[in-house]
């Protein structure tokens, strides 16, 4: 992250200016989940009636939906009535760094986190305040020039409303499955991006920009359109480990794209996966979703997965216009007890579609790490062609590497294909590099970058540099 | 600069080396000959710490330093380099990340400040020239997709950045035209100087005609039977490893 970057995100961090967020509200949060929880923050958050509606028909298909039992883990009991809904993650705030787990610490000071951020990513009261809405004000005004909306998504719903209603769930439909129901009920925030006609967002969209993204994690819900001919990148997460009260995270994303336009969505994912049993770690449930709606539209998607107890995550493409292109590009990393089930699914419904799916799984400990993967091409989309590149690198002997794809092909123009791979890291690779004065955890390190440097690479720089760093520490203690 | 006593490896459960004694010194280059499965690579890789090769006796110093106390990363920073017979391919790790890489762990250990991206990029390039590598190879990802003579010539390119006191040359004739041999060999004969040395080892005599040895050894079923001066490995060329077998079994 670069200095400019730390600062940013520093700032974007603050809670002081952000309404919502005073200390008196957050205790007066109701638990449990029903009508009145929706009413409760439809109110809070100061909503049109139509949101407060969408909201409570989000709720009642909830209450008619079950657990997915698809997954390659066992789904653990979740109790929704104990949770809180209304944004109060920074409840049990802790004193001093000394309360923060050590092992955190440790990688806070490997991945180079100054102090004061390192507090704030874990949980610690900051005494430091700076002015935050300065900054992000600074950018917003930089966008708007060209007419780009880059805000909240609270702020969308209260001044962009025509866009948002013609939008949202479009692309995730309430219906979609639990996580997404729940999410459309209780999203407490997220952000919003327009893109006009035309325009090239000049800079990379990050959730740093925007004030307050701390307080959104749990039920974050993401809209983005891209308008005819124009593209955006839009970046997500943060490096560093965060640490959150909330063992939920069910976060939905909607993208889309219509004629010519590109959306590139990079993440970096690494909550907090729990100690070394995987106590505490973070449960993620996301429904991320694109669809490239018009003809010639392009959607990217690329994730570096590190973090949480469990990830239950796969972004995919409806590749609905004629010659459009879906892609997908991810390295999933679990380690001691994490599990992860993540891929993608691509949606071929319009003529000459393509689509490109790139999946590097890296399994050490005693993970288990799955590959789930859907490419369907319709009868209506002649000439269409999917590549799938799926491999899977097992470290030590107690760890899992699964793979599951699902192909259907319903033309006789079109083309699918599908290589996988399943290896270990050789040892004579790792002597090698030790005869060259490097050590196994740097050796490891350098082979496991350079098998996922295909999807690195595709990061916007920067993000690049720092997943690097985060795979090389992330398997610290791995080997040997 | 390494002295070995009475060495003995295992590799599962085979006894390979003997009971072997050298002594090399600072500026010398020996040569280490011997039929197929006398132990000669055996003896390279348990030099660079190898972990399928089981210690079963003996010593070896290197500096003064017992180098079997070693790990092999300490090793290779302590200035001891084994150019592979087969070098390892490592999939989307660019050449010049891994040169970059090792030479910082090695200038560290030396308490030298790492170099500067110019500075490093000049160091290279001038070493490139050197084995006559292609600016492409260095670009593309380690050894991959290499073909043997620019494997071995990697290895030496990786030699010349690192600058190691005593260079383990195994076999790195093997494979080689006469064309990269002579390359191979001159890019060796620049780097040799009074501070450093060599242990090559080949099978073949031809190698010492580039890179002349001051001592030739003969390694028969995991021990040296016979040591002598370069005219040694002619004799060895000229009357064939049968020669050896009957003397040593002769005698």
């Amino acid at each position: 992250m670069s200095k400019d970057e730390h600062l940013l995100s520093t700032l974007a961090t603050n809670e002081y200016d952000y309404g919502f967020t005073t200390n008196i509200e957050m205790e007066l949060a109701p638990k449990g989940l029903n009508e009145d929880t929706i009413r409760y923050i439809s109110e809070k958050k100061n909503e049109p009636e139509w949101m407060l509606e969408w909201r409570l028909k989000a709720f009642k298909h909830f209450l008619q939906m079950s657990m997915p039992d698809w997954q390659n883990f066992p789904m653990p009991e979740i109790d929704f009535q104990g949770i809180s809904y209304f944004a109060a993650p920074k409840k049990n705030q802790l004193k001093s760094l000394d309360e923060v787990d050590p092992e955190l610490l440790d990688t806070f000071n490997k991945l180079g986190i100054p102090l004061e951020e390192q507090k704030l990513l874990s949980g610690v009261a900051v005494d430091a305040v700076f002015d935050s809405v300065s900054v992000a004000t600074t950018f917003r005004e930089k966008l708007a020039e060209q007419g780009i909306i880059f805000c909240s998504f609270g702020e969308a719903v209260q001044n962009h409303p025509e866009l948002v209603k013609k939008y949202l769930g479009t692309v995730v439909p309430q219906t979609d499955n639990v996580f997404a129901a729940l999410n459309a009920a209780v999203f407490s925030d997220g952000s919003f991006a327009y893109i006009p006609k035309g325009v090239r967002c000049p800079m990379e969209l990050s959730t740093y920009f925007r004030i307050n993204s701390q307080n959104t994690g749990q039920f974050e819900r993401t809209l983005l359109v891209a308008d005819e001919g124009s593209y955006v990148s839009y970046l997500e997460g943060c490096t560093a480990p965060m640490r959150d009260e909330n063992q939920l995270h069910a976060a939905v994303v909607e993208l889309i794209a219509l004629d010519n336009a590109e959306i590139k969505y990079s993440t970096v994912q690494n909550w907090y996966p729990g100690d070394k049993e995987g106590k505490g770690g973070i449960y993620n449930f996301v429904t991320k979703r694109g669809i490239c709606k018009g003809k010639n539209s392009k959607i990217s998607w690329t994730q570096v997965e590190t973090g949480s107890a469990i990830t239950w995550k796969y972004p995919s493409v409806i590749l609905k216009g004629d010659n459009s292109v879906g892609e997908f590009y991810s390295v999933a990393l679990t380690r001691n007890k994490q599990l992860a089930d993540t891929g993608t699914k691509m949606i071929h419904l319009g003529k000459n579609t393509r689509s490109r799916i790139i999946s590097k799984g890296i399994s050490a400990g005693n993970s288990h790490n799955s590959y789930r993967g859907q490419v369907s091409i319709h009868a209506s989309a002649p000439g269409s062609r999917n590549f799938t590149q799926c491999d899977s690198l097992l470290i030590g002997d107690r760890c899992g590497a699964h793979t599951f794809p699902y192909i259907e092909n319903r033309n006789s123009s079109s083309v699918i294909e599908h290589e996988a791979t399943t290896s270990k890291i050789a040892e004579d690779q790792i002597f090698y590099l030790n005869q060259r004065g490097i050590d196994t955890e740097k050796a490891v390190a350098l082979i496991v970058n350079g098998y996922a440097s295909e999807v690195l690479n595709k990061l916007p720089m920067e993000f690049a540099v720092e997943a690097r760093k985060l795979l090389a520490v992330s398997l610290d203690g791995s080997v040997g | 600069m390494l002295k070995i006593k009475n060495l003995q490896a295992k590799v599962d459960d085979k006894e390979i080396l003997k009971g072997i004694d050298l002594e090399i010194k600072a500026g010398e280059i020996h040569a280490i000959m011997g039929p197929n499965g006398s132990g000669k690579s055996t003896l390279a890789s348990v030099l660079a710490g190898n972990p399928g090769f089981e210690i079963t006796g003996g010593e070896a110093l290197f500096e003064g330093k017992d180098l079997l106390d070693l790990a092999p990363e300490e090793r290779a920073r302590e200035g001891l380099f084994l150019a592979f017979q087969y070098p390892v391919e490592i999939p989307g790790v660019s050449n010049m990340t891994f040169l970059k890489t090792a030479l910082e762990e090695i200038r560290t250990h030396k308490g030298l400040p790492p170099l500067s991206a110019k500075e490093f990029m000049q160091l290279l390039k001038q070493k490139q020239e050197l084995v006559e590598l292609k600016t492409s190879l260095v670009n593309r990802s380690v050894n991959e997709g290499f073909s043997g003579g620019e494997k071995k010539r990697n290895e030496i390119l990786q030699l010349a950045m690192l600058e190691p006191k005593l260079a383990i040359l195994d076999e790195t004739d093997s494979g080689l035209d006469i064309d990269a041999l002579r390359v191979v060999a001159a890019g060796v004969n620049k780097l040799r100087s009074e501070q450093n040395a060599f242990l090559v080892i080949t099978h073949y005599q031809r190698l010492l005609d580039y890179i002349v040895p001051d001592v030739v050894h003969i390694l028969f079923e995991g021990r040296i039977v016979k040591s002598g001066s370069k005219d040694l490995a002619l004799q060895l060329e000229e009357k064939g490893y049968d020669w050896l077998r009957e003397e040593v079994v002769g005698g």
